[in-house]
């Protein structure tokens, strides 16, 4: 038994020893990829990819923080990633090594700057805005024809939620996401780092508080397409891939997304490598396949979300490029607000309140 | 020379185990936060030998269990931990002592059958286990599809993301460890002890509570205190199960790590707790020496 024991941890050494020079590890956001892209990639560079999923920035920081994390692209979105550069937590990207970043589209660079200045450290993967996904059907039945689906009334006027929390409403279950849309809904400025003004978003939200099933962030995919909720504040491909999911099972439920009217976060989800990453040529080599526009536009095409590629758009769908709740027209653009990463003091105030909001302690 | 290598091992096991990484967190506690890796400071410095070290000491600070005792939202978390893992663990006892009871009254050669299906759910993952409770007590779920079968109810239940679900979870999870010593201290029971005592006029349940129960006692302790000092800290059952209004301690360490980042306030919160535990601990441990004494 010994002598088999000691064999397998021979074994298990030698193929982890192998392994490591030749694996990529990959951690990405969970739905956020087509999946055939990681068999393409290992059948193209002969790399083993390791690819683990997340649902949340704030587990991912804290891998990042601990340091040797032992991946060697992460996907932190823009406002984390500033904190966690300031923190040293990524290495400067070889550009010389990353033939396809001519691909990339101008307009998002520009934005990304606000967090990478020069785009230095990473490349943008994907983008979007947080707004309402609806069961149409449901919400219709429940408020009548002119309910205000595009509009943060539908969620944070306590007299539609009171009504909606019996066909069940989830949040993300992220405060940087909610606190700037409540700020927004009552015409403050979303990116506010003045404790006195995000204080006005406690009373918005404990009053549609009792009206909420759950907060939580990923979740209410499915939960939307299977008609057991009728409303989820959440991220735009997210709810459009329940729309799709329900118009698969064929189960009647009718799913739309809008950017809310009074305006609509716009976040950049940035692929980074880590200072410590085991395998740094590798993780070029991925961002570099992943900027390919055939490649970039089947991603975008499978979780519907825009990208950061201007190349890749004469390959996306009309699904995907045609929709304005995935690339926005001029006049929504307008209406995209952006956020900044809180400081420490305020991280824990915003933290603190969120609690008092989630569990009235 | 051997004796002392005898109690040499274990305690080095405990040194490398238990007080190194409870010293690491203390510092931790002691430390601030900062923007680095490892996010707080100050750290270690090695190559500056004892002045390094004396360095770090005359940094470190009380000020983050401070900070705890002005906020009431921990107190309040330890307090409803505690709650919880006291139900939670009556109920655990509830359900746990007729099973093992059952199962120590049965016929010898079924025991080892027995025994074995109590066991055997520790062969499918802990997180699979939890996550199939939450298609059980879904809205819509295997059990609401049953209840609706039998006509019993006709709308989706309440019952995922509320404490009932919580302590529905961690008596499952937990009941093993509370049959397995109660089966332990009721198998080794004489029968002969029941038939005197109903010999001399004892009814069957008053010879229960007279003899089996106070014979079952050191089985019925040692499984509380293995339900309760783990339920105190659970972290997975009440963020998977629980509502968002769920408080436990360990959703609050969560929070304090991941949405805070602040290592410091974290490692602090997990030192109070174990300084909580410390006592069921201590108490766990005589009740096991004095068992182990009066077996002697």
């Amino acid at each position: 038994m010994k002598t088999k024991l000691m064999t397998m941890t021979a074994v298990t050494a030698l193929v982890a020893g192998v392994a490591g020079a030749e694996e990529v590890r990959v951690y990405n956001w969970s739905d956020y990829i087509d999946e055939s892209l990681l068999e393409k990639f290992e059948a193209e560079t002969g790399l083993t990819l390791v690819y683990d999923v997340f649902d949340s920035n704030e587990v991912l920081e804290t891998k990042m923080l601990a340091g040797g994390s032992g991946y060697d692209v992460v996907v932190p979105t823009g406002s984390f990633l500033q904190r966690q550069i300031a923190a040293g937590a990524f290495q400067k990207l070889d550009a010389s090594k990353l033939p396809n970043k001519g691909n990339l589209w101008s307009v998002i660079e520009e934005r990304t700057a606000q967090y990478d200045p020069a785009n230095e450290y990473s490349i943008n993967y994907m983008w979007g805005t947080t707004g309402i996904g609806v069961n149409v059907g449901k919400v219709q039945e429940i408020l009548g024809e002119d309910a205000p689906i595009g509009s943060l009334d539908l969620i944070f006027n306590p007299e539609n939620m009171e009504k909606l929390a019996e066909c069940g409403v989830h949040f993300l279950d992220a405060p940087t996401e909610v606190i700037p849309a409540a700020l927004a809904y009552i015409g403050e400025d979303p990116d506010s780092k003045d404790a006195d003004v995000i204080e006005k978003a406690k009373p918005v939200l404990q009053a549609v508080r009792p009206y909420v099933a759950k907060f939580h962030s990923s979740e209410y995919i499915n939960a939307l397409a299977n008609g057991e909720i009728c409303v989820a504040f959440g991220w735009s491909g997210d709810v459009l891939q329940a729309r799709d999911r329900a118009a698969e099972a064929e189960n009647g439920v009718e799913i739309a997304y809008n950017a809310p009217s009074e305006g609509a976060l716009m976040w950049f989800d940035q692929m980074a490598i880590p200072v410590d990453a085991p395998n740094p040529e590798g993780a070029h080599k991925f961002l570099n396949f992943i900027m390919d526009a055939e490649n970039m536009a089947a991603a975008s095409n499978y979780v519907y979300y825009a990208n950061g590629n201007k190349a890749s758009q004469e390959f996306l769908i009309e699904d995907v490029i045609g929709d304005t709740a995935i690339y926005p027209d001029e006049a929504t653009l307008e209406n995209l607000y952006t956020f900044s990463p809180y400081d420490p003091r305020l991280q824990r105030t915003v933290t603190r309140m969120w609690t008092e909001i989630k569990s009235g302690v | 020379m051997r004796r002392f290598t005898l109690i040499a091992v274990p305690y080095l096991w405990l040194l490398a185990l238990f007080l190194v990484p409870f010293l690491i967190v203390l510092k931790i506690s002691l430390s601030d936060y900062a923007l680095s890796i490892p996010p707080y400071a100050p750290t270690l410095d090695f190559s500056a030998g004892w002045q390094g070290i004396k360095d770090l000491l005359s940094k470190l600070d009380f000020e983050n269990y401070v900070f705890l005792t002005e906020d009431a939202l921990y107190w309040k978390a330890y307090l409803s931990s505690l709650k919880i893992a006291l139900i939670s663990t009556v109920l655990t006892l509830l359900v746990g002592y007729p099973i093992a009871y059952g199962m120590a009254r049965a016929a010898p050669e079924w025991r080892p059958t027995l025994l074995m299906l109590v066991i055997l759910p520790f062969w499918t993952s802990f997180l699979i286990r939890v996550y199939a409770w939450m298609g059980i007590l879904a809205s819509e779920g295997v059990l609401y599809q049953f209840l609706s079968f039998l006509g019993i109810v006709d709308e989706p239940l309440k019952i995922l993301s509320t404490n009932t679900a919580v302590y529905i979870g961690i008596v499952y999870t937990y009941l093993p460890f509370m049959i397995l010593p109660i089966y332990a201290a009721l198998e080794k029971m004489d029968d002969s002890l029941i038939e005197a005592a109903e010999d001399l006029g004892c009814s069957r349940m008053s010879a229960f509570w007279l003899i089996t129960i106070p014979l079952s006692k050191s089985g019925i302790i040692a499984g509380c205190f293995l339900v309760f000092i783990p339920t105190i800290g659970e972290f997975v059952i009440p963020s998977l199960l629980g509502g968002s209004d769920t408080l436990m301690i360990g959703k609050v360490l969560w929070e304090e790590f991941f949405s805070n980042r602040d290592w410091p306030v974290a490692s602090a919160v997990a030192i109070i707790l174990l300084l909580i535990l410390v006592i069921p601990i201590v108490l766990f441990q005589r009740n096991q020496q004095l068992q182990r004494e009066a077996e002697g």
